[in-house]
């Protein structure tokens, strides 16, 4: 469970995150959207503990991230939008490397691992050094790498980036069965389908300020169409976006 | 699905240290077992060049130690003397060295993310990266010290045992200012940007070490080989047996190990080394487990405008139109690229004020004694243009060496638009061989004009370094075409490479034959001239024409290569 209260954070004069309340509750898949620059990657490297708030509270799995941040983050996997993996590691000692900063080490960690390289199509890769890897298979490398300590909440940025649809569906299948078994993924993504499909809320983010929460349902209430997600969220986010377009075009 | 999903482990025991380095460690490992096509050449000839290094600078320190043990009462303190001034440079670099890796290591570095994402403390956080820092800028000095300490070792017959205590005693001497850098760093951190810190850092640095360069000159040192600059004799040796500042760690060292060369108690200058630097140590442990979060998350924040509109010259767009517009944007591009990034130019500073000492010390030679010829007096030009030619060469390295590196992930939009390679290496070529030769003019015309060498001396001088310009900027930007270093993201690391080495042995190479093949004849025209006598015109003009052609040749054959080389070139 993710619980945010009050949460803002300026750079400077500017306020990348203003006041943000949110709760995702165990079980649930949240999906994070908004324009570039809205504020979402900062706010979920606050979730992760890489940027301190200018003001508010963040509790993960009910454990204060600014009081106790070391329980906080036990419970905590996070997946960047711009990963960075040593390349001269292999793929297993990658994956051993990241259960060891969480205190996890031995038999258990290496069969963890082998079964999320295996899940992922890795396992013929696993002693090989991830700079022979493709982009995709970072990606790959990076989601089992978030897996391999069990955590109760996955934070991921635009996880879709870079994999092909077989491992895109394997991620698909993975967030879900992850939170049927009571634990909360909460995840960005640009892809509305994506979003549309698999997350039981959405939340949309605007100059830094959620402008709607909610299920699809709740959303169209809301947006007071019937639409599919883009329409809403061009609504919500601005529709200028296709004018635009057509006079650039024209020029 | 997979048991990794089976749910949380609660009560998990803490990432020390150790597991913080780990990857570190199995990185180096990993890279001595895949082997890749070169590595047993690059190993072999990195090898030879560093014991060549380690046996002639032991030589040299053994000799000149050997030489002070002969002389009575004053020999051992000029020993401890030179050993404490030696230590108190190595010193100060490494001060600042550690407080610019630390900055790297503790606050820049892309894995930081995920550490800081992870349940780890900050203490063992500081531990790791003060040992990876404290490696990171020592490594160099420590194998700089290994002939000069051994040196020490073995006139004055310190046995097996000294080994082990010249070890005792240059550790702490490497943690301190590691310990020292990191908590400066820390404190520069809460109060600039990271980014801006590194900056400012840079040119400190290079002001900083060129200071102390200044300093050292100015103290005219091989005035203590001279006691007849003293009142008297107890007033030299008194000089000698007081310590600079008795505050230093690099006084500390020098008295433990003449000390216990000498045979006499070392350990408390040993004690006093082993308590500040644990002192220190614990003090930064304590900082970092408090500051370290709050900092980093400061760190992150740095990135703001720069305020490039001020690098922007449209006089210089105008003055670049004739070259047209895709060479005029090449070029422009590696100017701008150039002095927007303050870690490199900020490198000048310090280059600037080595080659002022280099100038002045040219002024200071005594050539105006009796003994002197005219001969050796116009020779000296050539011995100058070859150590020139070695001050270019390294510029050369520093700069012109990464510039293809330097375009790394930015070759994908090069490579993919319809740009011939070759412009882009007249670029790279020209915007990297005309500083040098004004550089290059200015040094062999100014030094040439201090020596008040005979003007056909002076003229083959700066043609001979004229000619030497081009092959050492097409050698360079060759080398570093055939080893480039694409992922590297500190351009000041790249010349430290195998391509690096290589471009400065072919570099000394060529160097030495132009300056022999310029010289030779130049000398031969000075004694006939000297002794009325006429020169052989056969002798005069081939060795020039020879010299040239292979100026022409190392400059034309490394530039074809470095064409092919790129337009082959597949990157993912």
């Amino acid at each position: 469970m993710i619980e945010i209260t009050s949460l803002s954070k300026r750079f400077g004069d500017f306020t990348a995150v203003r006041q943000l309340d949110l709760v995702v509750p165990a079980g649930e898949l949240f999906g994070f959207l908004g324009p570039n620059g809205a504020g979402k990657t900062t706010t979920m490297r606050m979730i992760a503990g890489i940027l301190q708030p200018t003001a508010g509270r963040i509790r993960i799995a009910g454990h204060d991230l600014l009081a106790d941040p070391l329980r906080a983050k036990r419970a905590l996997g996070f997946i960047p939008d711009r990963p960075f993996i040593y390349e001269k590691l292999t793929g297993i000692e990658f994956l051993r490397f990241s259960a060891g900063l969480y205190g996890e080490a031995g038999a258990d960690v290496d069969r963890r691992g082998h079964e999320l390289l295996a899940l992922f199509d890795l396992e013929p890769w696993r002693d090989e050094l991830v700079e022979s890897y493709s982009h995709g298979m970072r990606q790959k490398l990076i989601i089992a790498s978030a897996f391999v300590h069990r955590p109760a909440v996955i934070v991921v940025d635009e996880p879709m980036v870079g994999l092909d649809p077989k491992s895109s569906k394997i991620l698909k299948d993975l967030f879900r069965e992850y939170t049927r078994r009571g634990h909360t993924v909460m995840m960005s993504t640009h892809t509305l389908e994506i979003a549309e499909g698999m997350c039981d809320r959405i939340g949309i983010m605007q100059r830094g300020e959620l402008v709607a929460c909610g299920t699809m349902d709740d959303l169209r209430d809301s947006s007071g169409t019937d639409d599919a997600l883009e329409d809403i969220f061009l609504r919500l986010t601005g529709d200028r976006v296709a004018r635009e377009l057509v006079e650039v075009l024209d020029a | 699905m997979p048991e990794a999903l089976a749910g949380g482990a609660p009560t998990l025991p803490e990432a020390g240290a150790w597991s913080l380095l780990r990857p570190k460690w199995q990185m180096a490992r990993n890279r001595t077992r895949h082997h890749q096509r070169g590595d047993v050449r690059r190993v072999v000839v990195v090898s030879a060049v560093a014991m060549g290094f380690w046996s002639v600078a032991f030589l040299l320190a053994l000799r000149l130690l050997r030489y002070f043990r002969g002389a009575e009462d004053i020999g051992d303190l000029l020993a401890a003397k030179l050993l404490a001034m030696i230590l108190l440079s190595f010193g100060s670099i490494l001060l600042l060295s550690n407080t610019i890796a630390a900055l790297s290591n503790f606050f820049l570095s892309r894995d930081l993310d995920q550490l800081a994402a992870a349940p780890v403390r900050s203490g063992a956080l500081y531990r790791a990266r003060l040992a990876e820092t404290a490696l990171h800028s020592s490594w160099m000095v420590a194998l700089l010290l290994v002939p000069l300490i051994g040196a020490y070792g073995v006139a004055y017959r310190g046995g097996a045992d000294f080994v082990l205590f010249a070890i005792a005693v240059l550790v702490p001497f490497l943690l301190i200012p590691a310990a020292l850098g990191s908590g400066v760093t820390l404190l520069l951190v809460n109060v600039f940007p990271a980014r801006r810190t590194r900056d400012l850092l840079s040119v400190i640095a290079a002001m900083a070490i060129a200071g102390l360069v200044l300093l050292f000159r100015a103290a005219r040192p091989e005035q203590l080989a001279r006691p007849e600059g003293f009142a008297n004799f107890m007033q030299f040796v008194a000089a000698l047996d007081t310590p600079s500042s008795p505050w230093l760690p690099s006084e500390w060292v020098s008295e433990a190990i003449v000390k216990y060369l000498r045979g006499k108690a070392a350990w408390p200058p040993l004690l006093r080394l082993w308590g500040v630097a644990a002192t220190l140590i614990a003090i930064g442990h304590v900082l970092y487990a408090r500051g370290w979060r709050r900092a980093y998350s400061m760190a992150q924040e740095g990135a703001t405008k720069r305020g490039t509109a001020r690098t922007q010259r449209p006089w210089l767009d105008r003055a670049l139109s004739f070259l047209g517009p895709l060479r005029r944007e090449l070029v422009l591009k590696e100017l701008r690229v150039f002095a927007r990034d303050s870690t490199q130019w900020s490198q000048l500073v310090l280059l600037a004020v080595l080659l002022v000492v280099y100038v002045a010390n040219v002024r200071y030679l005594p050539l105006n004694g009796s003994g002197v010829t005219v001969l050796l007096r116009n020779l000296i030009p050539f011995l100058n243009l070859a150590l020139a030619g070695f001050v270019l060469a390294s510029i050369a390295a520093r700069f012109v060496f990464p510039s293809v590196s330097l375009e790394g992930r930015a070759l994908w939009l090069l490579r993919s638009s319809p740009l011939p390679v070759r412009e882009l290496l007249w670029a790279k070529f020209w915007v990297g061989a005309i500083p040098l030769l004004l550089l290059a003019l200015l040094l062999v015309g100014a030094t040439n004009l201090m020596l008040k060498v005979q003007p056909f001396v002076h003229t083959v001088s700066l043609v001979s370094i004229t000619a030497l310009v081009f092959p050492l900027t097409a050698l360079a930007l060759s080398y570093g075409t055939f080893h480039p270093q694409y992922d590297s993201e500190n351009a000041a690391q790249i010349p430290t490479s195998f391509g690096g080495l290589l471009f400065m042995i072919t570099a000394i190479g060529l160097i030495a034959a132009v300056a022999f093949l310029s010289g030779r004849p130049a000398s031969r025209w000075v004694v006939a001239e000297h002794f009325g006598r006429e020169s052989d015109p056969v002798e005069m003009v081939l060795p020039f024409a020879v010299g040239l052609v292979v100026c022409a040749s190392c400059t034309v054959i490394p530039l074809v290569l470095a064409r092919r080389k790129l337009e082959r070139l597949e990157r993912a």
